[in-house]
């Protein structure tokens, strides 16, 4: 088309073109421009910021937990300590599609619907990049099965954690208490920064009380990873603190000897050093395997402890208020003579019953139905205590009034905690007219001093609290506060002493004399304990009445139910010349103290001799 | 050859200064573009190694690549203008006819049909259109008078609208967008009046709603979302961006050093081979790498208006501008895209980004520039 090429202007498309060129390099320079400025403002004006952003990519800050304080007897025996144990968790930031993953993970190892909920429950409470964990426990082949897979799966954390292991879980159950997987409440509670990378936290008994010196300091170290979470190298490290190991006044052998002498049946013992206030022995059965708690007990071992008849997860020593019956009667002696109502000569007229002037009910002494009279016609407190007259203390009773029993008992620490360094303690019940106006809003009955006499009625005690009356029995006095840690981190702990309880050494002598008698005396009512010992021991037996006996109607120890069988109780401190060891023991249903004194003889005889006199109490009536 | 008769032509003119015609000229080589390349390619494969985890064999694979592009440009430089301009309409409506073949018998990957198979062998229509399109709309506007009128205007549109939806539906955004642009400034070199751009620019202000309603992909969409809050979708989406920008931003003026970048080499920054590569050297050769790559970028993108200036004819002028703002293109989106400025489309760091095809085709695209170049040269002794 020679004609188009003709018409065409060649020189305006040229100043066109250059004009156009012109405007293109401008808009080329300007673009340009506008890049190099953006990458000026990124490099140059952030730079601080991406700088630090490009090193929390780089750089994770782990927690590292502390090592749990390990807990021994007051012989080294060891209690609790950690054993390491193998942690699948994932890290949520790393993972593309957390779903395919967690089906993936619950192909190569087992993963329980319980392990998934709380893993979901844990998922948004967990900081960025903060590993959750999904399965604790791997055996060795899950770890191996999880490694040869582990370039599939980003985000996936395999890490040995230390785990609390009791070695006698179920002897020291309710002395040590345990540890379990935190939970929602605790995580609110506890300083955040301190427990990262911590699962675990004391749930009850020693191990709660003593939280915060068992759980040390947490350490941390800067490590650099890549994008799929692999630590590459550490590039700071600061250590963490271990926690303050505890050395307890619990010994192992008394433990074992208590748990052995009470069997398979329902029980409490107590024991203490009277000059420390260090807790010798803790027992309360059944107990239970500690270790199943710590990491998350199933569903069905759970109820099982919980809905057992026998409730095992409760701890009989310190939460168990039982009527301490005859036992309170040394105590209820030794405020009779500092009260000046009688001295120890002074005797009582015992026609096997009771009357308060005016009433016509017959409050009997025990000893009726088996001999169908009294104890003597006179009984002075020696007898009293001894063969545990009731009469007596019915009258003694009476005469100090209700009132100033509350007053004379609250100083042996009946009616409040003991302070003991365990958790749930209670406090019993010291009934006085006020507390029951408060308590119960009624006024006070004469008659119901008189079973508050010889430790009925509404007075409760805890076999803590009675073993902690005993000993300050023991020791003429002396008060603290009951301790089970000795030593902290190696540093002794004392007990704090609380006010004494005064009395002239007359009247320490004569209980002492009435609880001897009891023991070693002819007609004690543990006689039996004497059999070969080789020590002088001063005890008291005693009686809790589960169900009310009717006026007229007699116990029949064959007859009733199990469940419904008195309750035996024994406190003792031996030797008696210079006691090292009280002891406060209850049976539950055991019928009566002779199902409970025989175990105060193991426990002292292992105390003072290291071993237990195995026929002790094997021939005797039960 | 008989038609290459430009070539043979003797010169006319007062031009006599008897210079005798250099190695260069006689292999239609445009020394100063050539250096300004091969200075590019080196400082991408330098970038490279550290980009991609310092393997050697992905340097050897982008090395084979190079030496594949800088022949395809060797060769295309060989070719005359004229043959160019008689092939480009034949070589467009064969593009469209296999951009027509992908949408019923493509392959493709990740949700996109891009490929055609012939036998054993794979290839992307949509590469050839990148030099097809600027071509044809070149020689459909090189016939006619220009600045081209309304008709002529309209002509060209059509001419790279078609192949530009093509390619959209595949969907390759990115691509499309390139072979749009390179269409359009093949117009915009040719003195299209200002009022179309005015209008143009009017008119895609105006049409932005209806495109985000009925022809944008939601991945699309959501990458436009992204780009404007990467924090959004921090472990998703805005992973990317958030990394890019961490990774240019903390290179700072230095750099922290080759190899030494942490967002690259831990893997926190994705795609950091491809498309992504301008933050590792922005990580690690810091704000100043990033001036040395830009002034390299800006002194090709000078010697191809150079080029387009000194051409002798209204399609070699058009071609050379198409080329060198195309270019330029690439350089805008992706670093631009990388530093958060634009949302994600796929178009790679020309020259540095690692993969084949776009590599050969920009190359052969600068042997087109240095064909035009040679021309000019012929004609000029």
């Amino acid at each position: 088309m020679p004609q188009k090429i003709a018409l065409k202007d060649q020189n305006l498309e040229s100043r066109v073109y250059g004009a156009r060129t012109v405007t293109a390099v401008c808009l080329v320079v300007f673009a340009l421009g506008i890049i190099l400025a953006r990458y000026y403002s990124l490099q140059v004006s952030q730079y601080e910021i991406y700088r630090t952003q490009s090193e929390r990519n780089r750089v994770q800050l782990q927690p590292l937990p502390p090592k749990r304080g390990l807990i021994y007897d007051r012989n080294g025996v060891l209690l609790a300590d950690n054993s390491p144990s193998f942690i699948l968790s994932v890290v949520r930031e790393r993972v593309q599609d957390l779903d395919a993953t967690l089906a993936e993970l619950a192909q190569l190892v087992p993963v329980s619907r319980s392990d998934l909920e709380r893993f979901r429950k844990k998922l948004p409470r967990t900081r960025p990049y903060d590993p959750v964990p999904l399965r604790f426990r791997l055996t060795e082949d899950e770890r191996a099965i999880l490694a040869v897979n582990r370039h599939r799966l980003p985000g996936i954390v395999v890490d040995a954690q230390l785990l609390r292991r009791y070695p006698h879980g179920e002897l020291f159950s309710h002395a040590l208490g345990y540890v379990g997987r935190i939970n929602e409440r605790e995580a609110l509670e506890v300083d955040e920064t301190d427990y990262r990378g911590t699962f675990h936290i004391g749930k009850v008994g020693i191990e709660k009380y003593y939280e915060d010196e068992l759980h040390g300091t947490v350490g941390y170290q800067n490590v650099e990873s890549n994008a799929h979470g692999r630590v590459l190298r550490v590039l700071e490290r600061h250590d963490p603190l271990p926690g303050a190991d505890l050395v307890l006044h619990l010994d192992y052998n008394i433990q074992k000897a208590a748990r052995d002498a009470l069997g398979d049946r329902r029980g409490a013992v107590v024991a203490i050093d009277p000059h420390s206030g260090g807790v010798l022995a803790l027992v309360s059965t059944p107990g239970f395997d500690t270790n199943l708690f710590v990491n998350g007990i199933s569903t069905r071992d759970y109820s099982a402890l919980r809905d057992s008849p026998d409730v095992p997860l409760f701890n009989r020593a310190v939460q168990g208020a039982y009527p301490p019956g005859s036992t309170v009667k040394p105590f209820m002696g030794l405020a009779g003579l500092e009260s000046g109502l009688m001295t120890p000569e002074s005797t009582v007229a015992d026609p096997g019953w009771y009357k308060l002037p005016g009433e016509s009910r017959r409050y009997r002494d025990w000893i009726l139905r088996i001999r169908g009279t009294g104890h003597a016609p006179q009984v002075d407190l020696k007898m009293a205590i001894a063969e545990s007259c009731d009469v007596y203390f019915y009258d003694l009773a009476r005469r100090l009034t209700i009132d100033r029993m509350h007053d004379y008992m609250t100083p042996f620490g009946f009616g409040s905690r003991t302070g003991v360094d365990t958790t749930n303690e209670r406090p019993g019940v010291m009934p006085s007219s006020e507390w029951k106006r408060n308590a119960i809003g009624q006024v006070w009955y004469p008659g119901e001093t008189i079973s508050a006499g010889i430790g009925q009625g509404y007075w409760l005690a805890t076999p803590m609290q009675l073993a902690a009356a005993t000993s300050v029995l023991a020791s003429k006095g002396q008060r603290r506060v009951p301790r089970l840690l000795k030593t902290l981190d190696g540093e002794p702990v004392t007990a704090p002493p609380r006010e004494p309880v005064t009395a002239t050494p007359e009247h320490w002598a004569a209980i002492f004399d009435g609880m001897r008698e009891v023991v070693h005396g002819e007609r004690g009512t543990a006689d039996y304990l004497a059999d070969g010992i080789l020590y002088e021991m001063a005890g008291k037996t005693g009686t809790a009445q589960v169900i009310n006996i009717a006026q007229n109607e007699v116990y029949n120890e064959e007859e009733v139910a199990e469940r419904h069988r008195h309750h035996g109780l024994f406190i003792a401190f031996a030797p008696l010349e210079a006691p090292t060891i009280a002891v406060a023991i209850i049976v539950e249903n055991g019928g009566g103290s002779s199902a409970a004194a025989p175990i105060a003889r193991a426990v002292i005889d292992t105390w003072l001799f290291g071993e237990a006199d195995p026929t002790i109490g094997q021939n005797d009536n039960g | 050859m008989a038609n290459d008769y430009v070539r043979q032509m003797p010169h006319q003119g007062s031009h006599s200064m008897a210079r005798a015609p250099g190695a260069a000229m006689r292999l239609h080589i445009d020394v100063p573009l050539l250096i300004l390349l091969l200075l590019l390619t080196g400082y991408g494969l330098f970038v490279l190694y550290s980009a991609s985890g310092q393997s050697m064999a992905a340097v050897v694979r982008q090395g084979r690549f190079f030496l594949v592009a800088y022949v395809a440009m060797f060769v295309a430089a060989q070719i005359s203008l004229q043959r160019y301009a008689r092939w480009a309409p034949w070589l467009y409506l064969a593009g469209v006819g296999m951009l027509v073949a992908v949408m019923f018998a493509g392959v493709g990957a990740k949700g996109a049909q891009r490929w055609l198979q012939i036998g054993g062998f794979r290839f992307q229509p949509s590469e050839i259109m990148k030099l097809a399109v600027p071509m044809a709309v070149a020689w459909f506007l090189a016939e006619r008078m220009l600045p081209p009128r309304f008709a002529p205007v309209m002509g060209a549109l059509t001419l790279l609208g078609i192949p530009a939806l093509l390619i959209l539906q595949q969907p390759d955004l990115g691509t499309a967008l390139l072979i749009a642009s390179s269409g359009l400034f093949a117009l915009f070199m040719a003195g299209i009046g200002w009022r179309y751009i005015l209008g143009a620019v009017v008119l895609g202000v105006a049409s932005a709603w209806p495109a985000w309603m009925f022809v944008l992909k939601d991945y699309q969409k959501q990458r436009i979302l992204t780009m404007l809050n990467p924090e959004s979708d921090k472990l998703g989406a805005g992973w990317n961006i958030i990394q890019s920008k961490t990774a240019i931003g903390s290179g700072g003026w230095e750099g922290k050093g080759w190899m030494q970048g942490t967002q690259s080499q831990l893997d926190f920054l994705p795609e950091s081979h491809t498309d992504f590569i301008i933050a590792v050297l922005a990580e690690e050769h810091g704000l100043r790498g990033v001036l040395v790559l830009v002034s390299l970028y800006l002194l090709i993108l000078l010697r191809g208006f150079l080029i387009g200036l000194r051409a002798q004819t209204s399609f070699g002028r058009m071609m050379a501008g198409s080329l060198t703002l195309t270019f330029f293109v690439y350089i805008f989106v992706n670093m631009g895209m990388v530093a958060g400025l634009l949302p994600v489309v796929g178009v790679p760091l020309p020259l540095v980004s690692a993969g084949g095809t776009s590599i050969v085709t920009l190359m052969a695209g600068f042997g087109i520039l240095m064909a035009i170049s040679t021309e000019q040269r012929m004609v000029a002794r």
